[in-house]
């Protein structure tokens, strides 16, 4: 046993001319809950499908629990992954589908199903293709949970769930993750409402890992400077500038890594500090690796990520 | 509750800290588990047991084995003896540095202080 749960080195995956995911190297930790964010079509459901062995590597190294997952079933039985738009045999119901779960996962436990199957209101009995767009993300939100995989894969898994199911969705969540620790990877756009919930953030983003660190270091490693042009300027010439935006004389700047020393002066030289929070942080690093996006930021930084649900 | 842009365990840290500061928390009483810090603020639990762990790092709190962390006894008057120095720091510090900018004495911003205290007091 090792504290490895996935290892990957130099992972690339083409389809025809297109880089999907391009040369990326990174582990995940057991039994930690991950947060694999990015924007629309950056690489994520392509990167867990590799890790699932649902899609063949172009090239580089790829390991699950010590092996490659591709047709092993060992690694294969350790998995979950939930997609965003999961397929169910026609004349499947919901009551079919948690019947069958525990032929391919191991730790399923019935009565936790029957109890989330509860707290979302799942009609057991009505034909899957009859479900609403919520109930259908419920069915699979259920197997994910109560399928207890050392590996569990959530690729935006709450289309059309709404507020209090998602918090259900939260909360069940953590509940049962403390009581069975397991590796947990999350992949939303919802990144405010999942933040507080994630141990260590991936990010990705053209294909390649923008970000790999742990959430607490990230939370509050960024700050917005808010005040006259000049002033600011002066202040944040030379640092690691995430973000940049104005009006007039007055500018917003958002810097990395500033200490209570640094703060104090910006402080004492007139310039006002704001949080940023790990939202506003991806977003404003995802935004500026592609460059010309200084007109519409403001509006994104607020919309981009969350207008579906 | 949780604000966004301070890492999660120190604002855990500080809420338990004021809890025992307020006496919320007695000493030698046990304070809620990890999981219950957890499901409450809706975080992880990693993250809250760091919070936790900081404070049986500065002698805050202890565990006793099997059943939880526990309140250490003069944990309050330690609290009380550093955020005095925080305050002292972040407050007193700054209002006089202040003051000196605006060519106010010392002398008269103790008169000041007397002055709010008793119309405080009065109210």
């Amino acid at each position: 046993m090792t504290d490895t749960a996935v290892r990957v080195a130099g992972l690339t995956k083409k389809f025809g001319a297109f880089t999907a995911i391009d040369d990326v190297s990174f582990t995940v930790e057991r039994n930690k809950i991950y947060g694999l964010l990015g924007r629309n079509g950056a690489g994520k459901t392509t990167l867990m499908q590799l890790l699932t062995g649902q899609q063949f590597a172009t090239s580089g190294t790829l390991e699950v629990f010590g092996a490659s997952p591709v047709e092993n079933a060992r690694v294969l039985q350790s998995l979950c992954f939930i997609k965003e738009s999961q397929r169910y045999p026609d004349s499947f119901r919901p009551q079919h589908v948690f019947a069958s779960a525990p032929w391919f996962f191991a730790n399923w436990d019935d009565a936790f199903a029957a109890r989330l199957v509860e707290d979302f209101r799942l009609p057991l009995n009505r034909p899957i293709k009859k479900l609403s767009r919520g109930q259908l993300s419920a069915v699979g939100v259920i197997v994910g949970l109560a399928s207890r995989a050392p590996l569990t894969f959530f690729d935006e898994p709450y289309l059309g769930l709404d507020a209090v199911a998602r918090q259900i969705f939260y909360d069940r969540l953590l509940e049962d993750y403390a009581e069975y620790p397991r590796t947990i990877m999350l992949s939303t756009h919802l990144i405010d409402e999942v933040s507080n919930l994630l141990e260590h953030v991936l990010v990705i983003d053209e294909g390649r890992i923008l970000m790999d660190q742990d959430a607490e270091q990230l939370r509050g490693s960024a700050s917005t400077v808010v005040g006259k042009k000049t002033d600011v300027d002066a202040f944040v010439a030379g640092r690691d500038i995430i973000s940049r935006d104005g009006i007039g004389g007055l500018a917003s700047v958002t810097v990395a890594g500033l200490g209570e020393a640094e703060r104090a002066a910006a402080r004492a030289a007139g310039l006002e500090l704001s949080p940023v929070s790990l939202q506003q942080l991806i977003v404003q690093r995802t935004t500026s690796t592609t460059g010309s996006a200084t007109l519409d930021e403001t509006e994104s930084k607020t919309d981009a990520w969350s207008t579906h649900s | 509750m949780i604000e966004a842009g301070k890492p999660i365990f120190v604002q855990i840290a500080e809420q338990i800290e004021n809890d025992i500061i307020d006496g919320v928390i007695e000493e030698e009483t046990s304070v809620p588990s990890t999981n219950e810090f957890a499901a409450f603020h809706r975080i992880n639990p990693a993250t809250a047991g760091k919070g936790v762990n900081r404070l049986v790092e500065d002698g805050i709190l202890y565990k006793r084995r099997g059943i939880g962390m526990f309140v250490a006894t003069g944990a309050r008057q330690r609290l009380v003896v550093a955020r005095t120095e925080q305050f002292r720091a972040n407050f007193v510090g700054p209002l006089l540095s202040e003051a000196a900018k605006l060519g106010i004495t010392p002398k008269q911003v103790a008169g000041m202080i007397n002055i709010e205290s008793r119309k405080g007091s009065n109210s």
